[in-house]
């Protein structure tokens, strides 16, 4: 056993805690690419201020404080800031849905800039996503979901051994169409082989 | 325009709430949490309830809390994703379950089903596909959604027949996502689109 494994440290990125004084501004911008917030879900689409983000920021650690379901931390560029100013935040990373007596959680990513996509660093978080929920939180399965027409993110849960479990059909209703929704798992076990 | 005519003639007297929210063995009713809380408690203790109807790890709260609870649903139904609703008999107008929608996303037009029986003599007997299908027609025809979801978990077979006869399809299954009594269950997705309701509505 390795208790010395670096958890939220990857080989282009690194996991951090919310920090909303200094990433709201950067993160606002981000909304102002409707195809970013389309890319994740269902949520409504729309600009979000600085002011709005800080709060959902606050709303955010006051329910990890409170009901423990959920673990939300910043994607940061490498190096590790050891004096100087922390590195590039590159988008979001997320356990939620937690439920204890079950060893299951949701878990959704995102990597905000697209000029920074495609470059590793969704596949870097991801794997310090699973190893962080399945080696520290200890939980047996993990599942995420995802629009039918968001291939990027398809891809890199299929690379990282995810399995398509369930397919909601036209769920989502985006630029005049019908897409399904994919739901997709992975067992501990499965990540253990993979 | 035929099934058209004939389905406003169907709910020509919603307007009155008598036909919108009625079926042939129930109807539905706005819950009321100083009233029903006790209930509410009652059917939460009933372990095998709970089990069949959540993935929450069964637990007892007091008539208090249930009332919070209730408070709170009702809160959120403001927020305008959410409705909910009980489940009464027409001939003993006994209060025996509970129905309603979460998660509405107007957008999609998707919303999440959800329902129970808490008075367990009327399991099996057809209460709950009439409450079932009382709530898809106030979804279709009155909030216009374009489909419902609902998970169901592998164990509760009782509940998947009854929402196979209400016209949902299985879309998928979470992999052995329930742990109960050291066992592992799958989840089920189950869907149906408006167009499936319609067509249903001709056989």
């Amino acid at each position: 056993m390795n208790l010395n494994t670096h958890l939220f440290e990857g080989q282009l990125v690194y996991l951090a805690a919310i920090n909303p004084e200094l990433d709201a501004q950067l993160e606002s911008g981000w909304t102002l690419d409707g195809d970013y917030q389309r890319m994740l879900g269902t949520d409504l689409v729309r600009p979000l201020s600085p002011a709005q983000l800080k709060k959902q920021y606050t709303e955010i650690e006051k329910e990890m404080d409170e009901k423990g379901n959920q673990f939300y931390f910043t994607i940061r560029h490498l190096p590790l800031p050891v004096v100087k100013e922390p590195g590039q935040l590159l988008g979001f990373a997320r356990l939620d849905w937690i439920e204890w007596s079950h060893g299951v959680c949701s878990l959704s990513l995102g990597i905000g800039d697209p000029a920074e996509r495609n470059k590793g660093f969704g596949t870097d978080a991801l794997r310090l996503l699973l190893r962080y929920a399945f080696r520290e939180l200890n939980l047996f399965r993990i599942s995420a979901a995802v629009p039918a027409y968001n291939q990027a993110a398809l891809r890199l849960f299929g690379k990282e051994a995810f399995k398509e479990e369930a397919r909601r059909r036209e769920v989502f209703h985006r630029a005049g169409k019908r897409w399904d929704g994919i739901h997709l798992g992975i067992l501990r076990e499965e990540w253990e082989q993979s | 325009m035929m099934e058209a005519e004939s389905r406003l003639e169907q709910t020509s007297n919603a307007h009155t709430g008598k036909t919108l929210f009625r079926g042939e063995l129930v109807y539905l009713v706005a819950p009321d949490p100083a009233g029903d809380a006790a209930m509410f408690a009652k059917w939460m203790s009933d372990s095998e309830f709970v089990r069949l109807l959540d993935t929450d790890p069964a637990r007892l709260l007091s008539v208090g809390k249930h009332k919070e609870w209730l408070e709170k649903d009702l809160l959120e139904e403001q927020k305008n994703d959410e409705l909910f609703f009980l489940i009464r008999t027409l001939v003993e107008e006994r209060t025996i379950g509970f129905v309603g929608l979460d998660g509405i996303r107007w957008v999609h037009g998707d919303a999440w089903v959800g329902i129970g029986l808490g008075e367990r003599e009327y399991w099996g007997k057809g209460y709950g596909t009439d409450a079932m299908q009382i709530l898809q027609r106030y979804a279709f025809d009155e909030l216009n959604l374009h489909r419902l979801s609902l998970n169901v978990f592998d164990y509760n077979q009782r509940a998947i027949r009854s929402y196979e006869k209400a016209g949902f399809i299985v879309e998928g299954r979470s992999r052995q996502y329930l742990n109960r009594e050291g066992q592992r269950f799958d989840m089920i997705f189950m869907g149906i689109l408006r167009e499936e309701w319609e067509k249903r509505l001709l056989l």
